[in-house]
């Protein structure tokens, strides 16, 4: 299968590549995906007091694409409010990219790496004001 | 040295130049086009003498009588027309038809066919390293079983199966047994007055033949009797209808005596490359093996490194022309069928690698590979989240995952 450009360029040179700490109360971690569909994601956020993402770092078991689709993601989300940042749409990624139709799951993984990031940073913030406010 | 490297000889195999020779010399005016079945004149008989001495040549390497082999369209057809015709011919004597998990999709495609026909199918699952226990084998056969078909070595992992020793099953309980031999034709010996094989496909563009061309071993003593599928003027004993094609046939008919002239050399060089290929990655970290060792053809070496996704690897591996066992190329995300028969895990189904050589591999081309190996397996490793884990120490398999 040809890979397009886009897809070429982020899987040679991955941008964001790293971990973060999880344990700390300013990062968000989404982990999707399974070893047995052949691809897992891990992306994390690091959100600023004013609810902006200040940093992303990805790590992606997969095949090309779904490589190239978490790297382009942590592009994306930097700087984003998370209001901003949840309503990236996978078919968004998988045009930019110019995925096949069979690659389009790997855009999809992506899109719900992001969620899952937002919602860790989301429950973490509760249980703390929950925490302050017992 | 020329990129990409080609190690994907069990795909395909380039014609040997001595071979495009002798082809070339069956097509033009001046050559030797006529229809072998032209009867009444100097061309037909030409061509026809062209097509039997091939046969001989294609018998010779399996040590059997020219009149037992049928000449197909390649090892598919073969296929096709050994178990369906044998079938078709014995479903009077019983319906039930045994063979294995790890078959090539010619044979599994076509039992499946013959289960819509009101035929019962056992797939026998293979030991962990790929062979057929041979008791397992005998523990399915039933009073209704008519054929048995196990292929010779496995197109993924290159294991030998034990036929000698199959055909002295079958053959005491009269059952038919058919051999899906296009990976081992010139590169293990058969030998057909030893082995009591019934019917024995074979491909010639696995052995630096052309493309489009096959044959089936038919036994004559004792007599197989299948129906067939292709039906016209009665060519090939009337099993298979259709005018034959000198070039590719006298093609193969080359490539096989050179595979037999060069075979022992061959095995010894190809031994040599793949011990130097498997030293040069075995002591990176969670490298596997898939198949047995040993009873295995000196070209191949399937190996999964875990924790890498087969995909991605092959896109890193640009320069060597590789397949991976993980299907993820195709519409369909399931990993190899044959390493999932084997016990393999998701992973390391998922992250297997086909390397398979031949004559023109040279040992700067396995160098080069090493090389490009180590290199990327620790690129991927590196943005891996699996490897992260199994660093960490944290057994993937107690993860829950949500599967999509």
């Amino acid at each position: 299968m040809a890979y397009s450009d886009k897809v070429l360029d982020h899987y040679e040179n991955p941008r964001n590549v790293g971990s973060m700490d999880k344990e700390d109360q300013a990062v968000g971690t989404g982990m999707v995906g399974a070893p047995a569909c052949g691809d897992v994601m891990k992306l994390q956020i690091k959100v600023d007091d004013n609810g902006v993402i200040s940093d992303a770092k990805f790590k992606t078991y997969g095949c090309g694409s779904a490589i190239a689709s978490s790297s382009l993601l942590t592009e994306w989300v930097k700087g984003k409010t998370l209001e901003e940042a949840g309503q990236i749409k996978n078919t968004e990624l998988a045009e930019e990219l110019a995925l096949p139709p069979v690659k389009i799951h790997c855009s999809v993984l992506a899109e719900d790496a992001i969620k899952a990031a937002i919602d860790d940073f989301k429950t973490k913030q509760d249980k703390d004001e929950q925490a302050k406010s017992a | 040295m020329k990129l990409p490297i080609y190690l994907d000889y069990s795909a395909t195999t380039p014609v040997d130049p001595r071979v495009v020779q002798k082809m070339t010399e069956c097509l033009s005016m001046e050559g030797n086009f006529g229809n072998a079945a032209s009867r009444s004149h100097q061309f037909g008989w030409n061509a026809e003498k062209a097509i039997e001495h091939a046969r001989q040549q294609v018998a010779d390497l399996i040590n059997a009588d020219p009149r037992e082999v049928i000449w197909t369209s390649g090892a598919t057809e073969s296929d096709n027309l050994a178990i369906k015709g044998a079938a078709h011919f014995h479903q009077k004597k019983g319906k039930h038809i045994i063979t294995c998990k790890t078959e090539h999709k010619a044979v599994l495609d076509s039992c499946r066919q013959l289960e819509r026909e009101g035929f019962e199918v056992t797939y026998l699952d293979p030991e962990e390293n790929g062979i057929i226990d041979l008791k397992k084998l005998e523990a399915v056969m039933r009073d209704d079983t008519i054929l048995v078909s196990i292929m010779h070595v496995n197109n993924e992992i290159g294991v030998v199966q034990d036929i000698e020793a199959i055909g002295e099953i079958t053959r005491a309980r009269k059952i038919l047994f058919h051999v899906d031999a296009a990976q081992s034709a010139g590169k293990v010996d058969i030998d057909l007055q030893k082995m009591k094989v019934d019917m024995m496909s074979f491909s010639a563009h696995k052995v630096y033949g052309p493309k489009g061309i096959g044959a089936l071993y038919v036994r004559r003593k004792p007599r197989v009797r299948i129906e067939a599928m292709m039906h016209g003027g009665g060519h090939e004993r009337g099993l298979r209808s259709g005018t034959l094609a000198t070039h590719q046939i006298v093609g193969m008919g080359e490539a096989f005596e050179l595979a037999g002239k060069e075979m022992a050399a061959e095995t010894e060089r190809l031994m040599g490359l793949r011990q130097r290929l498997l030293d040069g990655v075995s002591d990176i970290e969670e490298v596997y093996i898939n198949g047995d060792l040993d009873q295995r053809i000196p070209g191949n070496l399937n190996i999964s490194f875990n924790f890498v996704e087969g995909e991605s690897l092959i896109m890193a591996l640009k320069d060597l022309a590789v397949s991976s066992g993980s299907a993820c190329t195709s519409s369909s995300l399931e990993p190899s069928y044959v390493l999932r028969a084997l016990g393999r895990n998701d992973e390391l189904a998922h992250s297997s690698i086909r390397f398979t050589m031949g004559r023109f591999t040279t040992e700067e081309d396995i160098d080069y590979a090493i090389e490009q190996i180590r290199t990327n397996i620790s690129k991927l490793r590196d943005l891996s989240p699996l490897w992260d884990m199994f660093k960490e120490g944290i057994d993937l398999s107690t993860v829950k995952w949500a599967a999509h």
